[in-house]
């Protein structure tokens, strides 16, 4: 649905000069939740902005629903654009108008008349729980709310595609639990793909179906997550179960389980006390729904070397587990 | 001098006044319009003709843009700089040729609405570079073009600042309308000096500076008024304060 290919951009020149996206390239498949998760200055807001080009990358094509979009003129650029709804952390409403009237806005943007723009307008905002603050102006709302009058003026032109950057950075967990939720409503009931942009993993974990790691404009990472999580090595799936750093254990191997989807249910300390005799302890531990899918990670500390260790290891892996070793006795 | 003792001297004194009162307001009026008409406008582009605004590019050129903005930005600097009883004298020629002639009240429309639209254009660049920038991000997404964005998100936004600016400009315009008079147009500035200074008329003098008290204390308020109605947000009202304090600063007649 979204396609990035070998985007870049830079900003300023000479000594001062950033690269912000460093031969980017990406997809979104239709009906996806897609999350790109990074640090302050990585560049992920330059990257969402490329995809409906309030930013124009410097070289690279975007492709939205089948359309190349840096080779559009003003016009095509601008209906192109009413196909794509945006949402900001900082909500971006007017605060000359009222709540209707952000949303209204939308849709006289789109040449909607105005009978049928108060019909509109209305059913959206009962979609996104607002119903009863249409005549209110955006200063008498909270943040959550007003981050829903920006949703529903980004959904107002029914667009096929939704763009957040950081739209729950602002709010409380609580108010970004119901946000989240309303994202994953939208996405079920209307169809829309969702390109959310965020530097919580908590946001991944909760919505998301892929993500991607963005890093000094580079994508480091990037997938479903089912299949991020049993990824060896993967720093996604690393901060999706945060275990904590590793202590210093003399004599004991250090090793990292990860189970998802069918073994999520295996009996594996039994199994080790019980085929290899080994004494189990168990350091750490995390179960996360992750789209959809029961998914957890055990840390596990085992007496002895790797060596020593290394055919309990073997049939573990055998067995479909993901087993890393993250510390440990030198061999 | 003036027999204050004489039957005829308070109808004429009603009538002299009434009539100063308004020509002033002729000419006040139709300068405004003017100064809004114009001054909007160059108010609009010169903040879209900066780097990275909406007419950065005006027919597709970045250097044309670049070239738009810095002459309007000098014109606007040099109209608040010269000194308008020059700038009233400089430009008689012009104004025979727009009037036909360069005394009476019409005739004083012209520089007053001169002098007044470079500076009412600066109130509106102030007043629209206050607007977040991420309102017109927010209407790009959504696929406005530059002259909806311009009509429905700059102008709207920046209204409470453009109004205590406005306030600010009348001031002055009329401040000025009575310094035409004293030259050639006519108006309570003329009244004051034919029969305040020339005839030495405490009455008439004391008489127009109440007058032009009120009238500026009415549009002032007025403009006050509709400026905080228009600011929704606390930030907006704070918004309009602190442009209000700018607009008053910038004021070539001082607070
Ligand atoms: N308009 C600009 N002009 C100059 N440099 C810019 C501009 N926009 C972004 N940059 C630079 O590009 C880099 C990426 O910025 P970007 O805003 O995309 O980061 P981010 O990942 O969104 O960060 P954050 O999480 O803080 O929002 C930064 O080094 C930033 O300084
Ligand atoms: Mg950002």
């Amino acid at each position: 649905m979204i396609s990035l290919t070998s985007v870049s951009k830079s900003f300023g020149s000479g000594a001062r000069r950033t690269v912000a996206l460093d031969n980017v390239s990406l997809d979104v498949p239709e009906g996806d939740i897609f999350g790109v998760v990074g640090q302050s200055g990585a560049g992920k807001s330059t990257l969402i902005r490329t995809v409906n080009l309030l930013e124009r990358p410097d070289s690279g094509s975007i492709r939205v629903d089948g359309q190349e979009l840096t080779a559009l003129g003003d016009n095509d650029l601008r209906v192109a654009r009413q196909g794509i709804g945006m949402v900001f952390q900082h909500f971006n409403l007017l605060s000359s108008r009222t709540v209707q009237g952000n949303v209204e806005f939308a849709l006289e943007v789109i040449g909607v008349d105005s009978r049928e723009r108060k019909r509109r307008a209305a059913e959206i905002l009962d979609l996104v729980g607002l119903g009863a603050k249409a005549s209110s102006f955006p200063s008498q709302l909270s943040g959550g709310q007003k981050q829903r009058v920006g949703i529903a003026r980004a959904l107002a032109a029914r667009p096929r595609v939704l763009l957040s950057d950081e739209a729950t950075s602002a709010l409380d967990p609580e108010t970004t639990r119901s946000i989240l939720e309303l994202f994953r409503t939208i996405n079920r009931d209307l169809g829309l793909t969702v390109l959310l942009i965020t530097h919580e993993m908590d946001v991944v974990k909760t919505i998301c179906d892929s993500a991607a790691l963005l890093e000094a404009g580079q994508i480091k990472e990037n997938g479903r997550l089912v299949e991020l999580i049993s990824t060896p090595g993967s720093r996604l799936a690393r901060d999706l179960f945060p275990l904590g750093a590793i202590g210093e254990l003399p004599g004991t191997t250090v090793i990292d389980i990860t189970f998802s989807g069918g073994n999520a249910d295996r009996p594996v300390i039994a199994q080790l006390a019980r085929d290899h005799a080994i004494d189990v302890s168990i350091l750490g531990a995390a179960i996360e729904t992750i789209a959809g899918n029961q998914a957890g990670r055990t840390r596990l500390g085992l007496p002895g070397d790797a060596r020593s260790n290394a055919a309990a290891i073997a049939d573990l892996r055998a067995q479909g587990l993901l087993v890393e070793i993250v510390g440990g006795a030198a061999a | 001098m003036i027999d204050t003792t004489s039957p005829d001297f308070w109808p004429d004194l009603f009538e002299v006044l009434l009539l100063g009162t308004g020509q002033t307001l002729y000419m006040v009026f139709f300068a405004l319009l003017f100064t809004v008409l114009i001054g909007l406008p160059i108010g609009i582009l010169l903040v879209g003709t900066e780097r990275g605004g909406l007419f950065e590019r005006p027919f597709g050129s970045l250097a044309f843009g670049r070239i738009l903005n810095r002459v309007l930005d000098f014109i606007v600097n040099l109209g608040r700089s010269v000194p308008f009883i020059i700038l009233m004298i400089a430009i008689i020629p012009f104004t025979r040729v727009v009037v036909g002639t360069f005394i009476g009240p019409t005739a004083a429309i012209v520089p007053l609405s001169l002098v007044a639209i470079p500076f009412f254009a600066r109130m509106v660049e102030i007043s629209i570079k206050e607007v977040d920038p991420g309102l017109s991000e927010a209407a790009h997404s959504l696929g406005a073009s530059r002259w909806l964005i311009v009509r429905k998100v700059f102008i709207p936004e920046a209204l409470p600042g453009m109004l205590l600016g406005l306030a600010t400009t009348v001031t002055s315009i009329i401040n000025f309308s009575a310094m035409v008079g004293v030259v050639a147009g006519g108006g309570l500035g003329n009244v004051a000096v034919t029969y305040g200074y020339q005839r030495y008329s405490t009455i008439h003098m004391v008489a127009v500076i109440i007058i032009i008290f009120v009238i500026v204390m009415i549009l002032q308020g007025v403009a006050t008024h509709f400026a905080k109605k228009f600011a929704r947000t606390s930030i907006g009202e704070s918004r309009a304060q602190t442009i209000g304090r700018k607009v008053v600063r910038d004021s070539p007649v001082g607070p």
